[in-house]
């Protein structure tokens, strides 16, 4: 039996790793609907020896893109394993409950406005990480009754809080007029964006969050069980809770900020690893990552294939798009599971 | 006779309202002792301050002769396990996983179970006779079904006190008396301490070594089933009309219930 359960996990993480390395390769070859490129001409345009349009094209368009989906995908899916476990619940994941709703505040504001004592070039994430952990408290706050979190109250005040947020993100991108072409993406995510200064600086955030999140892992698993179990196994709960949400605020604030609101990853990844490895978040969230790295890279591929003559889909279409029916079908065929019953 | 919890003068507040009004109970190595009372009277706020689940706002709880205020929670919990009233889980944790979790207060960070921690599972699972089950998903379990999961976890804890809260509420009457006399087993051959919060009397009183009767929120009677379930007692505390006998059958005392003494 145990053999059984670590050989699936062995399985599970070498497929996982085989789909990234071929999501990857894809997309480094995107070049337009009726081109793509051949591992050999990627590979000399990777090491600066291709032709003048393959290096521009794969290193400073597709590479960039592929770097930060990856991180983004990764610290997006390991952040929704861990809210579920803190929730109890495994319909909670940053989107639904409202926090890329609550980052894009606090970056758009950032963009918009000058800020005093705040030095200009992390003001959007700071600002982010803000109004993120505001909207986390909030939320929480809404849907705490007597000790325990209930689903429906969970997924209502996300959606409230998140409708709420995401009305003052419209009404600001309406008065800002012309600044705004930066603003737009983020109610639907670009990955198009990233240069690999900003790559550098959300790469280090996002995976030192993430890994800090693992080592949480035997405590959260006890808090699926519930509070009450999680104290009488020796698990400080309210320590542990708020060092979860606190990590999982900044890796969706770093997240948000470049990329903007990319929704679904951190509901379907997680659920789709517990089918195959079980609950165990020891597993369950470090494939997580490479799983979320891997979904976005498919969804990104996606995005530019799907309409190719119109441009690039947002990615967050290409996401909402195979993960809104999931989380539908969660709500209706799988009630019991999800705690919707 | 030695005393292994012992809980001074415990006052607890949950906002405004007194829950424990200077709560003095003295808990002794090795008994089996239950805590009796009618709902809302502060019985299982009792039991979670027993373990530092909740805090208390005045008073104290002495762990072998340390406050518990001075001790963290995991060195808590490799001395005293418990058996919460059980509530559904929405993970699909097998009944093993479930069980292991018993030994995480011994393990570090991120590693798993050692050979030791392994022999303990196994046996803590053929104790509580889910030999059978080890693969079942505890989201898919009866009430009773997970309560003995959780009974199994509580024993992979190897405590030195078990606390239980409502232990049978959920499980059939057959149930009831194997898990019962499981723990009472375990007690009896390795000493350890059992406290069990419960409304049922006859089964307290047929376990238990000694019983704790609270009644507005303070220790109303305690001693061995006999001195305090009396008639008087039970007439106050329960409003009852009950009386106390000794079954020869099995050779303990059970609770025979006549009727309520609440004139609608």
């Amino acid at each position: 039996m145990a053999l059984s359960k670590k050989v699936k996990i062995a399985v599970t993480l070498v497929l996982l790793i085989a789909l990234t390395l071929f999501c990857v390769f894809m997309d480094l070859s995107w070049v337009s609907a009726d081109l793509s490129y051949s591992f050999s001409e990627i590979w000399d345009a990777l090491m600066g020896n291709g032709t003048w349009s393959s290096n521009i094209i794969v290193r400073e368009n597709n590479a960039p893109r592929v770097a930060v989906g990856i991180f983004v995908g990764a610290g997006l899916a390991v952040t929704g394993a861990a809210m579920q476990a803190v929730f109890r619940n495994p319909l909670a994941s940053p989107y639904i409950l409202g926090l890329s709703s609550g980052a894009s505040l606090g970056a758009a504001i950032g963009m918009l406005f000058t800020i005093p004592f705040i030095p200009s070039l992390i003001v959007t994430p700071v600002l982010a990480f803000i109004t993120c952990f505001a909207t986390m408290v909030l939320v929480y706050a809404m849907s705490r009754s007597g000790g325990g979190v209930k689903t429906e109250t969970l997924i209502l005040s996300g959606v409230a809080v998140s409708s709420l947020l995401s009305a003052l993100v419209s009404f600001l991108t309406f008065i800002a007029g012309d600044q705004l072409e930066g603003i737009v993406f983020w109610s639907m995510g670009n990955l198009g964006n990233a240069s690999w200064d900003e790559i550098m600086f959300i790469a280090p955030i996002i995976t030192l969050c993430s890994v800090l999140l693992i080592t949480q892992a035997k405590p959260l698993n006890a808090m699926m069980i519930g509070d009450a179990h999680a104290m009488d196994l020796g698990v400080d709960v309210k320590r542990t809770r708020l060092f979860v949400l606190i990590l999982s605020t900044m890796v969706v604030a770093a997240a948000v900020s470049f990329v903007g609101v990319i929704g679904f990853i951190g509901l379907v990844i997680p659920h789709i690893l517990r089918i195959l490895i079980g609950p165990d978040n020891r597993y369950v969230m470090p494939l997580s990552m490479v799983a979320g790295g891997c979904f976005i890279l498919i969804c990104d591929y996606l995005a530019h294939i799907i309409a190719p003559y119109y441009g690039t889909l947002p990615i967050g279409v290409a996401t909402s798009l195979i993960g809104a029916p999931v989380f539908i079908y969660l709500l209706v065929r799988r009630r019991k599971e999800v705690g919707w019953s | 006779m030695e005393l292994t919890l012992e809980v001074k003068d415990l006052h607890y507040t949950y906002g405004k309202h007194l829950v424990l009004d200077g709560v003095d109970l003295p808990i002794i190595e090795g008994e089996v002792i239950g805590i009796l009372g009618p709902n809302g009277c502060g019985k299982t706020t009792l039991l979670r301050n027993l373990n530092k689940n909740l805090t208390p706002s005045g008073g104290c709880v002495m762990l072998d002769g340390t406050d518990l205020a001075d001790l963290t929670k995991k060195d808590i919990a490799k001395e005293v396990a418990v058996v919460p009233q059980t509530n559904e889980v929405h993970f699909a944790f097998t009944v093993r996983d479930m069980v292991a979790m018993g030994r995480m207060p011994f393990q570090g960070m991120m590693g798993g179970a050692s050979s030791e921690d392994e022999r303990i599972i196994d046996d803590a699972i053929e104790k509580t006779g889910l030999t059978k089950y080890v693969d079942r998903h505890i989201n898919t379990m009866s009430g009773g079904e997970r309560q003995r999961v959780i009974i199994a976890r509580a024993i992979a804890q190897t405590p030195k006190i078990l606390l239980m809260d409502e232990p049978t509420l959920h499980l059939d009457i057959s149930m009831q008396f194997d898990a019962l006399n499981l723990v009472h087993k375990l007690s009896k051959e390795t000493g350890m301490t059992v406290v069990i919060v419960s409304h049922d009397l006859a089964m307290v009183a047929r376990y238990c070594d000694r019983i704790v009767m609270i009644h507005d929120h303070k220790v109303h009677a305690i001693g061995r089933p006999e001195d305090v379930l009396t008639e008087e007692n039970m007439r106050v505390v329960f409003n009852v009309d009950a009386e106390l006998f000794f079954d020869k059958k099995i050779n303990k005392y059970s609770v025979m219930l006549h009727d309520s003494l609440n004139s609608f």
